[in-house]
């Protein structure tokens, strides 16, 4: 990196208001060329919008962006992309049903005579940049059918092959393996040589140290602060963040779970909250057993694929079993049903709030009152007094940042969004509830929020079953862990067993037989 | 909330999601009022109710299917079967006879609903194999023109309330009924979340299939209404032509009205409006002695127009 060069693309002073909402307050960001850029901040720090202004899905109302030395506006992404701007956003942005080699090579065909599309060439050079990727596969099959890891990966691959001049990555590893963060990594190296601009976002401050040069720190739509990100301390990178003071970071620790864990409780004569005995699918899962207590906050550890998604699906209904059978308060719930679970008091916080958990056009009141809706009928009609009531209660208790209870939930941050689904089920009293990723993609404030809630929460007497691949969430978090490897629990860890390091060697551990 | 920001053009466009069919039936009306001579005859605005009132009803249950991503090609199929029936149980009396209507639409409905809610059949095929088997069977049950002297049914078709057709006051009740239903009733806050968004609603233990079925149950008992009502107003069981193309003109009205085809958002007033403002249009336009084709054409233009506005809103 060459501090002399001349920024590739620069933002001076942009501002960009929504109704009630000022996104964007004058902020300015200078990339160069061949700099690997962090921009962080809190979700609602105005990051997307940044991003956003970048690629020219939206027009600032104020201040100008300078691309290669001359200001800029570009119309549509599409102009973006054209001028050399590409993007990876969180959501893969490709087509399902095509290919992987149609996906990597869509508008950019090889084309044989007569302009018809030469599909053995377009398979083999497929292959050929995947490879480059550490990714084999088929490159027939439809991408659907491939993890999110090698989605992403193909993601990333068509847009550096798209002769870029700043790639712009959204929580690129968020659904990646560590192995496949380490390529990655490699990838972003090789474009920092060919003095390729990356802006990285990420929650992830291992990442952030590893890969990235200089640093921007967003708070409330304003720049905090700017610079080397290697002479800035960990502990006030954090307090940059969340704007608060940095002894208040260091003493009340990176996660807001209490220290002390609850041990096992005397649990003669009581009976779980809820118990699966033996979740099978094919491929899937492999006798899953899982039990956690009232006042129980049990992990669930494991690799990408390991199965722990899929187990709390089964628990709930809304994967289908080949076998096995889930018991609630010494009670065989029926089994397939969403409806039944949810009626026995197990609810299920899923992994991708976009596509399973919220109603996005729908209104926060909405969104918040559907799951609870019967109780909050009489003779099928809806109380909106009650409704309101509720609303309020759980807006204030988990601090929900909205314009007004009417606000479509699509127009809340993310970290809003998982708020108001924990108020869904919160309002329906659940006695299980499974949190499925519950603080990925969110910021670090309301990360804290949802781990000292979830704290709370198992401290009132309610059973609570964590998924997360942040294995320090899981640590802090759990009282009890479960390890699972393809689809069958390979340990569990309790007490003071409960670390990091005993985690992985489980999941190695088992490994390792397999190999031999 | 603070003061909105748009810009004036997402403005203008916003306002014309949520009021442009109320300001076209007004524009219109009072175009008629200035230029069109005898319109405001109270005979003129009967016959346009009248007209307009089976469209209206259909409507209504179109309305509720697109809200949960669907469609229901059957409407007008169901409504020859409800003529069929009709016709056949009238010799029990007008009543038993409604009802046995009624209940064929509703058997219809739960074929449908059933075939997109359990079977998981997408519901553009499903209600396009109901449309042309529905009509068929009406067919067989009533092979030709049947006239018919039943006073009661007669009635239902031309008497009045105070001055109102009893079609006109039946349509307008259904049309507070669905607008209660779909604001006010658990019912419909689960109709429309789950055409915004299914898994969701699924994880959150909503009836999903249960509330689909019901949905297409609802609209093929209130095309079987508007079957009946059409075949007492015509005083003749027609099951060869009656309902023809009316799913087009029931899907029309939605769209007009501002019900995107995507889902999760049903407008129940404004699907009468855009009804109305059909009607009116092709009133107008045939009163100052226009062709049909151009009543068609002017009709792509506002349905365009109408797609335009309900585009999905700009994206943040």
């Amino acid at each position: 990196m060459s501090q002399s060069a001349a920024p590739v693309l620069e933002a001076r002073q942009i501002s960009k208001r929504f109704p009630g909402v000022v996104a964007l307050d004058g902020v300015s960001l200078a990339l160069l060329p061949g700099e690997v850029h962090a921009l962080v901040g809190e979700n609602g720090a105005g990051k997307s919008t940044l991003i956003k202004v970048f690629t020219g899905v939206h027009r600032p109302d104020g201040g100008e962006l300078i691309y290669n030395g001359s200001p800029t506006a570009f119309g549509t992404p599409l102009d973006a992309q054209r001028a050399g701007i590409s993007t990876i956003y969180q959501e893969v942005n490709l087509v399902p049903m095509m290919s992987v080699a149609r996906n990597l090579m869509l508008g950019r065909e090889p084309r044989g005579r007569l302009g018809v599309i030469d599909t053995a060439r377009m398979y083999g050079e497929a292959e050929r940049i995947l490879a480059g990727y550490g990714v084999v596969t088929d490159v027939r099959r439809p991408l659907r059918t491939l993890g999110m890891g090698v989605q992403q990966m193909v993601a990333l691959a068509r847009a550096v092959a798209i002769d870029a001049r700043v790639v712009i990555m959204d929580e690129p590893t968020s659904s990646l393996e560590p192995r496949e963060v380490e390529t990655l990594f490699s990838v972003i190296r090789k474009l920092k040589d060919d003095g390729i601009a990356v802006v990285y976002v990420s929650h992830r401050l291992d990442e952030l140290y590893e890969v990235c040069d200089r640093v921007t720190v967003l708070r409330d739509g304003r720049v905090a602060h700017t610079g080397p990100l290697a002479e800035l301390e960990r502990l006030k990178l954090i307090a940059l963040m969340l704007g608060r003071d940095l002894d208040e970071v260091r003493t009340g620790g990176l996660t807001r779970f209490s220290r002390d864990r609850r041990q096992a409780r005397d649990r003669d004569g009581a009976q779980p909250a809820v118990r699966a005995e033996g979740l099978t699918r094919r491929q899937v899962l492999r006798g899953v057993d899982v039990s956690v207590w009232p006042g129980e906050v049990v992990g669930l550890g494991g690799l990408l694929g390991a199965g722990r998604s899929e187990t709390a699906k089964g628990i709930v209904g809304a994967l289908p079993l080949d076998a096995g059978r889930v018991v609630v308060a010494g009670r065989p719930l029926r089994t397939g049903s969403t409806t039944a679970a949810i009626r026995a008091g197990v609810s299920l916080l899923p992994e991708d709030r976009k596509a399973e958990g919220i109603i996005p056009a729908l209104s926060v009141r909405e969104n918040i009152a559907l799951a609870a809706l019967p109780s909050l009928s009489r003779a099928g009609v809806v109380s909106d007094a009650k409704i309101d009531k509720i609303v309020d209660v759980f807006m204030r208790r988990l601090r929900i940042k909205a314009a007004s209870p009417d606000q479509p939930v699509q127009e809340l941050s993310g970290g809003n969004q998982q708020k108001v689904l924990l108020a869904r089920w919160l309002a329906i009293r659940p006695k299980i509830l499974l949190l499925d990723e519950p603080t990925r993609g969110i910021d670090v404030g309301a990360k804290a929020e949802v781990q000292a809630l979830v704290d709370e929460l198992a401290e009132e007497g309610l059973g609570v079953l964590l998924i997360s691949s942040d294995l320090e969430e899981l640590v802090e978090g759990a009282d009890r862990i479960l390890v699972l490897r393809e689809g069958e629990v390979v340990g569990e860890l309790s007490g003071d067993d409960v670390t990091e390091d005993k985690i992985m060697a489980s999941i190695a551990e088992r490994g390792a037989e397999s190999d031999g | 909330m603070a003061e909105a920001v748009a810009p004036p053009g997402r403005r203008v466009l916003a306002w014309a999601q949520e009021y442009g069919v109320y300001a076209a039936v007004g524009v219109l009306l009072l175009f008629n009022v200035l230029f069109t001579p005898h319109f405001l005859d109270v005979a003129n605005f009967r016959t346009q109710l009248v007209q307009v009132a089976p469209i209206v009803i259909v409507s209504l249950g179109m309305a509720l299917v697109i809200g949960t991503q669907g469609i229901d090609l059957s409407v007008g199929s169901v409504m020859s079967l409800a003529a069929a029936l009709v016709a056949l149980y009238l010799g029990y009396g007008a009543w038993p006879a409604l009802l046995v209507a009624l209940a064929g639409g509703a058997v219809a409905g739960t074929a449908g609903g059933a075939l997109v809610a359990y079977v998981g059949v997408q519901p553009i095929v499903a209600t396009l194999a109901l449309l042309v088997g529905v009509r068929g069977l009406a067919n067989v049950l009533v092979p030709q023109l049947v006239e018919f002297r039943n006073p009661d049914l007669i009635a239902l078709g031309s008497a009045s309330l105070s001055g109102v057709p009893v079609i006109v006051v039946i349509a307008a009740v259904l049309t507070l009924l669905m607008a209660f239903l779909v604001r006010r009733t658990t019912f419909g806050r689960q109709v429309v979340a789950i055409g915004g968004n299914r898994a969701a609603s699924e994880l959150s233990g909503l009836p999903v299939r249960r509330v689909l079925l019901l949905v297409y149950v609802i609209s093929g008992v209130l095309a079987a209404l508007a079957g009946v009502l059409a075949t007492a107003r015509l005083q003749a069981s027609d099951p060869t032509s009656l309902g023809l193309f009316i799913e087009l003109s029931a899907i029309t009205a939605v769209v007009v009205g501002g019900t995107p085809l995507s889902g999760g958002r049903i407008r129940v007033l404004s699907t009468v409006m855009g009804a109305l403002l059909m009607q009116l249009l092709s009133a107008t336009l045939i009163k100052h002695n226009l062709p049909q084709s151009w009543t068609q054409i002017v009709q792509a233009v506002i349905i365009l127009a109408a797609v335009y506005a309900t585009r999905e809103r700009g994206t943040r």
